[in-house]
C-alpha cells in the first residue's frame, strides 16, 4: 500500500535528472586497479588492470556475470580491501578506508536487527545534537516511505521496506556517494521495480553519485547514465556502455530495447541467430 | 531448544498441568519403590516434606540457599566480567585467538573439581575458595561462547559500522557486542547452569553453610537421608527458578528483534 502510493507519487513527480557534464574533474577515479588473492600458494587475480572514471552526480552501474569481481571492486573502492596494485581516487585523494561521506548500501540484510528503523537511521548521526537528529531521522523516515514504522524493528518490515530503510540510514549521514551492492537482488519483481523508481527519484533529489553493482541488465539500463560491462576470469572491464536515454525510462521503447540488446550480447547472451 | 513467543494463559495452565503429572508420576513410582523393597535408610517423599519443613522451622533452609547463591553469583560475575571481554579478544583478534584459544580448550576438560586442592591452598577455606573455583569452572565455556558470538557477528554489521566511521571502542559497544547479545545468551544460561553444579559440590569441601554443604553435613550427623533429599530437591528448584530467570530476560530482550537465540 504504502510503496504503491510513493510509486505513484514518483511518477508524477520525479524530475528528470540531467546527464551530468563530462567536462568536469573525475570524482572517483580508478587506476590501474589490481587486486589478487592467495589460493593453495599462488595467486589468483581477481580484477586486473582495471580503469575507469565516474563524475559528480553520475549513476555507473557495474555489470558483470557472478565471479567477475565487480563486489571485490565496490569493496576496494569503498576502503574495505586494498588493492595489490592501482589506486582509488575520489576528489583527487586515494582512498584508505572507509568514510562516512561514501555510503555502502548492502542487500536489506545490512540493518541492524537489534535497532528500531529510528535507531538505525539515526546510527550514523550520533554526534549530532538530539533535536537535530530527531529532525533529520523524521526527515528520511517520511522520505523513504516508513511513517507509521519508526519504533519497528526490521523484523517487523518487508523486504523492501527493510531495503529503504537501509538506503535512509545512508543517507542520513548526507554522503557525497552512495555504494549499491546488488541492493535489490534479494526483493521480488514488483519491488526491486518500484525501488529503482525511488533511488531514480532519490538520485534526482539529493544529487548523490551513484555506483551500483548489479548482475541484472534491465536494472543497469533504467538506472545508469553508464554501464560499465565487466568480464570474469580474471575480472577487467570489457566495456562502458553510455545510456543516452531520458529518466524516466520507458522500459519497452524500442531504444531502450536496443541498449538491453547490446548489453546481452557484450555478456554473451544475446539470441543466437 | 528455540525460543517460542510468549504462550496463551490457556495453553500455559495446560502444560504445567502436563508437567506437573510427570513430576507426580516420579513421586509415586519413589514411594512405591521404597514402600514395597523396604530400603531401611533411604526417606520416602513425605520424610523429605518434613525434612524440608524441619529446615525451614530451624531457620537453616533460606541460610543455605542464599549462601549457595552468595557465591554462584559472585563467580558467575567475576567469570563474566573476566570471559566475555576476553571471548570477543579472542574472536576478533586472530593473533590473540590463534595464541589462547588452545590454552583454553585444554583448560576446559579439567574438571574444576580438580582444582579445590590448589584453590584451597591459595585461598584457605570459606566462601573464596568456592567462589574461585566457580570461577575457574565458567570462564572457559563463557570466553568460548562469547569468541564463538564474537565470530558470528555477520560481516555486513561490522563493515556498516565501520563505514559510519566507528573506532574500535565504538565498534564493539554498538555493533559487535548488540550482534551477538542473542548468542551470547545462550553462553550465559549455559554457564550459569554450570555454577550452579558446581557451587554444590564445592560446598561439599571447603565451607560449613550451602547446599552442598546441607547434603554432607546431614549425612555425617546422623545419616539423616530425609535432609540429604530435601537438599537435593532444594538445589533441582533453585537451579530451574536461576535458568527460568535467565530465560524471562533474554525473552524480554529479543523480543520483536528477530534475533531469535537459542533460549527456551
Amino acid at each position: 500500500m504504502r510503496s504503491q502510493n510513493a510509486a505513484k507519487r514518483l511518477d508524477v513527480a520525479a524530475p528528470t535528472p540531467s546527464p551530468p557534464s563530462q567536462a568536469q574533474p573525475a570524482k572517483l577515479s580508478v587506476a590501474g586497479l589490481t587486486v589478487t588473492f592467495p589460493v593453495d600458494g599462488t595467486h589468483r587475480t581477481v580484477l586486473e588492470a582495471i580503469d575507469f572514471e565516474c563524475h559528480e552526480g553520475e549513476l555507473v552501474c557495474l555489470l558483470g556475470p557472478s565471479g567477475c569481481g565487480k563486489s571485490t571492486l565496490l569493496n576496494v573502492i569503498g576502503g574495505f580491501l586494498k588493492p595489490t596494485q592501482g589506486q582509488v581516487l575520489i576528489d583527487g585523494a586515494p582512498v584508505t578506508g572507509p568514510d562516512p561521506r561514501r555510503i555502502f548500501v548492502f542487500q536489506e540484510r545490512g540493518v541492524f536487527p537489534w535497532l528500531t528503523v529510528e535507531g538505525n537511521i539515526g546510527f550514523g548521526i550520533q554526534h549530532l545534537p538530539a533535536e537535530e537528529r530527531r529532525q533529520r531521522v523524521a526527515h528520511y523516515v517520511e522520505m523513504v516511505g516508513l511513517r507509521g514504522f519508526e519504533r519497528a524493528y526490521p523484523a517487523e518490515l518487508s523486504g523492501g521496506m527493510k531495503q529503504r530503510l537501509e538506503v535512509a540510514r545512508a543517507l542520513a549521514v548526507g554522503p557525497d556517494m552512495l555504494y549499491l551492492d546488488e541492493s535489490f537482488g534479494a526483493l521480488d519483481y514488483i519491488t526491486r521495480h518500484n525501488l529503482r523508481r525511488e533511488l531514480l527519484h532519490l538520485w534526482a533529489t539529493e544529487r548523490k553519485t551513484i555506483l551500483f553493482v548489479t548482475h541484472d541488465i534491465d536494472e543497469s539500463v533504467q538506472l545508469a547514465n553508464r554501464v560499465v560491462v565487466m568480464a570474469a576470469r580474471p575480472g577487467r572491464i570489457q566495456r562502458v556502455v553510455d545510456i543516452d536515454l531520458p529518466y524516466p525510462r520507458d522500459i519497452s521503447s524500442a531504444r531502450y530495447l536496443r541498449y538491453r540488446d547490446e548489453l546481452l550480447e557484450e555478456l554473451g547472451l544475446a539470441h543466437q541467430r | 531448544m528455540t525460543l517460542a513467543p510468549a504462550r496463551q494463559p490457556a495453553v500455559r495452565l495446560a502444560l504445567a498441568a502436563r508437567s506437573m503429572a510427570g513430576l507426580g508420576v516420579m513421586v509415586l513410582a519413589w514411594d512405591l519403590a521404597l514402600y514395597m523393597s523396604g530400603a531401611p535408610l533411604l526417606p520416602r517423599p513425605w520424610h523429605v516434606v518434613l525434612g524440608m519443613a524441619e529446615l525451614l522451622t530451624r531457620g537453616v533452609l533460606l541460610k543455605h540457599v542464599a549462601a549457595s547463591l552468595f557465591r554462584v553469583t559472585w563467580g558467575f560475575l567475576l567469570a563474566v566480567a573476566v570471559a566475555v571481554p576476553l571471548g570477543f579478544l579472542l574472536g576478533r583478534n586472530q593473533r590473540v585467538g590463534k595464541a589462547l584459544a588452545p590454552l583454553i580448550h585444554l583448560l576446559r576438560p579439567i574438571s574444576p573439581l580438580a582444582w579445590i586442592p590448589i584453590a584451597i591452598l591459595w585461598l584457605g577455606v570459606g566462601d573464596p575458595p568456592a567462589i574461585f573455583i566457580i570461577f575457574l569452572a565458567s570462564t572457559p565455556p563463557l570466553a568460548l561462547a562469547a569468541m564463538n558470538a564474537a565470530r558470528n557477528v555477520p560481516q555486513v554489521y561490522v563493515h556498516a559500522g565501520r563505514n559510519f566511521g566507528l573506532g574500535p571502542r565504538e565498534l564493539f559497544l554498538r555493533v559487535l557486542l548488540p550482534a551477538s547479545v542473542p548468542e551470547l545468551l545462550v553462553g550465559l544460561r549455559l554457564t550459569l547452569g554450570i555454577a550452579w553444579l558446581v557451587v554444590v559440590a564445592a560446598e561439599m569441601i571447603a565451607v560449613n553453610s550451602g547446599l552442598g554443604f546441607l547434603i554432607v553435613d546431614s549425612r555425617n550427623a546422623g545419616n539423616r537421608y530425609d535432609l540429604v533429599v530435601a537438599g537435593m530437591v532444594l538445589i533441582g528448584v533453585t537451579g530451574l527458578l536461576l535458568d527460568r530467570a535467565v530465560v524471562r530476560l533474554a525473552r524480554g530482550y529479543l523480543r520483536g528483534r528477530d534475533m531469535v537465540g537459542d533460549a527456551s
